[in-house]
């Protein structure tokens, strides 16, 4: 029998910020914040909002984030505008971690490098993909302008508490399988409305085998299953990645045994292939088997999903002495200053450009259709990013594929979308 | 609080790429993000659209980005209501903070049609589809969110608690 006291692992969090005992699935609650983000399109919004509240100042400027992250560098006058705007704010109100361009990278790849979150933490951020650092065993959530305005003003969110699906994760993962394919699986199996206001929980003995970097990917695309969040146990891999980056001492909140799940799905890690989500919604998936003939014009390599140092290795892994397809156009977005030092030191952009590629400097840039990769009428690219859905990359007639970056360099080199096996036989 | 107007009628995962498109993401102006309301979805959506018309969709509504210039444009442009089967969360919790009154009724959902006239009653939920004369009763709002819609959105609601 369920006892009225079992609660999820995200439900802990949530009863211990909401100074209860206990919460239950539906319960309205007003929980303390550890954190709360914006960028350079979603901040100026809450600023403006945050005057509402009367109060002068922030609730704490050193548990504020500002990330310009998406137009910039700036992309054209209005976005400059935007940027200084929250320039303007973050100054006045002397923020901690406020990051500029030359500092900054995509806010969910730079938060955690920079020991911001911390397992058991609560965070909102006005950003949907804020849900990443559920990686690290924190409760983290996307939420609107004027929910970041009150976290500001208040140190506060109001939240109702979610129910859980759990994914209990077996084996380890074949050659060229990782993160993304997990996710893209998962998504394409419960649908984009599959979690609807529900937790995602990750468990089982194939947690063990996932790369930090794999659970960011998976946790990140927690909300392209229409999640409030995704989150991970706390092992030996987060507790050595968070005394890497100096994060702050983790409260380890674990699941009760006998917690009530909505439903369970048990996955084999083993059996993924590596796989891609159609136009235009990220659950539309199939395995790069069943792919067929797609030729291709871009390439993006980047984002809050995959644009970390280890997605740029397994990119230039496949790209090494190899040649983009001369109609194609490759573009590698490191996500941060320090993941962008350290390809350039490893010689990766040497591999890149060899082999034909635009290496760009850390920004959210053709993710969302912003700049730096626009797409025309017809045209399709294969992207490592989150979102396919009409116009996301640019004209309403162009197309998004999402894939993992061996899938997406892969395809580079092929011309069309194409896995690794592939390449052998061009 | 009442509303009555024509609706405007969309299918399944209606996302705020297509409610606000990024490209328009460079300024915060709620007139100026109006004018581009629905254009992904619905090109004609801002030339046709009335003070108090209603948007009524399937499921997910409001999901991907969560960019409350969604709900902005879409009430900007003068829309009184959103009925969906379900809403994204973000949309969800974003359209209350900002005071856009959303109901959640799949079978008024399924049984509207563009052009129909549909009159909602917030206070209880009901809404009535004037131009068939058919009823739904939609899930009426938590006392908690009913007490933050009527502070006036969340600011209000927040300060009126110290
Ligand atoms: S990389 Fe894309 S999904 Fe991630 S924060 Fe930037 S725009 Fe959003």
């Amino acid at each position: 029998m369920v006892s009225l006291m079992s609660m999820t692992q995200t439900q802990k969090i949530l009863a211990r910020h909401a100074h209860l005992e206990t919460v239950r699935a539906g319960q309205l609650i007003m929980a303390d914040l550890d954190l709360v983000l914006g960028n350079d399109i979603t901040a100026p919004v809450a600023i403006r909002e945050f005057a509402k509240f009367g109060k002068p100042r922030v609730f704490d400027r050193d548990k504020v984030a500002l990330v310009p992250d998406h137009f910039t560098p700036n992309k054209d006058i209005k976005a400059a505008e935007q940027c200084a705007c929250m320039r303007a704010f973050a100054a006045d109100q002397q923020i901690t971690n406020y990051f500029e361009v030359g500092r900054v990278g995509i806010e969910h790849a730079l938060i955690p490098e920079k020991g911001l979150v911390t397992a058991g933490d609560c965070v909102i951020g006005a950003d949907s993909h804020t849900c990443t650092y559920g990686a690290l065993g924190a409760f983290s959530t996307g939420v609107g302008s004027t929910d970041m305005a009150c976290g500001m003003a208040t140190g506060q969110a109001w939240f109702k508490v979610p129910s859980a699906i759990r994914f209990v994760l077996e084996g380890q993962f074949g050659p060229h399988v990782s993160g993304k394919d997990l996710i893209l699986h998962i998504i394409g199996l419960i649908g984009v409305d599959g979690a609807l206001y529900q937790s995602m929980e990750f468990t089982g003995p194939g947690v063990a085998a996932l790369t930090i970097d794999d659970r960011f990917t998976v946790a990140n695309m927690a909300i392209e299953a229409g999640a409030k969040n995704g989150i991970f146990p706390v092992d030996e891999t987060t507790l050595a990645y968070l005394r890497e980056v100096g994060a702050r001492e983790p409260v380890i909140a674990a699941a009760d045994g006998d917690a009530a799940y909505e439903a369970t799905y048990t996955i084999n890690l083993g059996k993924l292939r590596p796989t891609v989500a159609f136009p235009h919604l990220p659950s539309n998936t199939r395995t790069i088997d069943e792919a067929g003939d797609v030729r291709i014009d871009q390439v993006v390599i980047g984002s809050c999903t995959n644009g970390r140092l280890s997605d740029l290795r397994a990119a230039a892994a496949i790209l090494k002495g190899r040649s983009v397809a001369p109609h194609v156009r490759a573009i590698i977005l490191p996500a941060t200053q320090k993941i962008w030092l350290e390809a350039m030191e490893e010689g990766l952009f040497r591999i890149f450009v060899d082999a034909g590629c635009a290496v760009s400097t850390p920004t959210c840039g053709p993710c969302l259709g912003g700049h730096m990769g626009i797409l025309a009428a017809g045209e399709r690219a294969v992207a490592t990013t989150n979102r396919n859905f009409v116009g996301r990359m640019g004209h309403v007639e162009s197309e998004v594929y999402l894939a993992s970056p061996v899938v997406a360099a892969a395809s580079a080199v092929a011309g069309r979308l194409a896995g690794p096996a592939e390449l052998d036989t061009l | 609080m009442k509303a009555q107007g024509t609706v405007f009628k969309y299918g399944d995962n209606v996302d705020t790429d297509v409610i606000i498109p990024a490209r328009y993401l460079n300024t915060s102006d709620p007139a100026e993000l109006a004018r581009h309301c629905m254009e992904d979805i619905d090109k004609t959506f801002i030339q046709k659209v009335r003070p108090g018309d209603i948007i009524v969709a399937a499921r997910n509504f409001g999901c991907g980005s969560s960019r409350e210039h969604a709900p902005i444009a879409i009430k900007e442009a003068g829309v009184s209501c959103v009925i969906a089967a379900t809403f994204a969360r973000i949309f969800y919790r974003n359209s209350i903070n900002i005071g856009l009154p959303i109901l959640e009724c799949p079978e008024a959902a399924a049984e509207i049609s563009a052009g129909d006239t549909v009159a909602v009653d917030f206070a209880t939920g009901k809404i009535t589809n004037v131009t068939t004369g058919r009823s739904f009763q939609a899930e009426p709002f938590p006392p908690f969110m009913q007490k933050l819609i009527a502070a006036g959105g969340l600011p209000q609601y927040m300060s009126a608690q110290d």
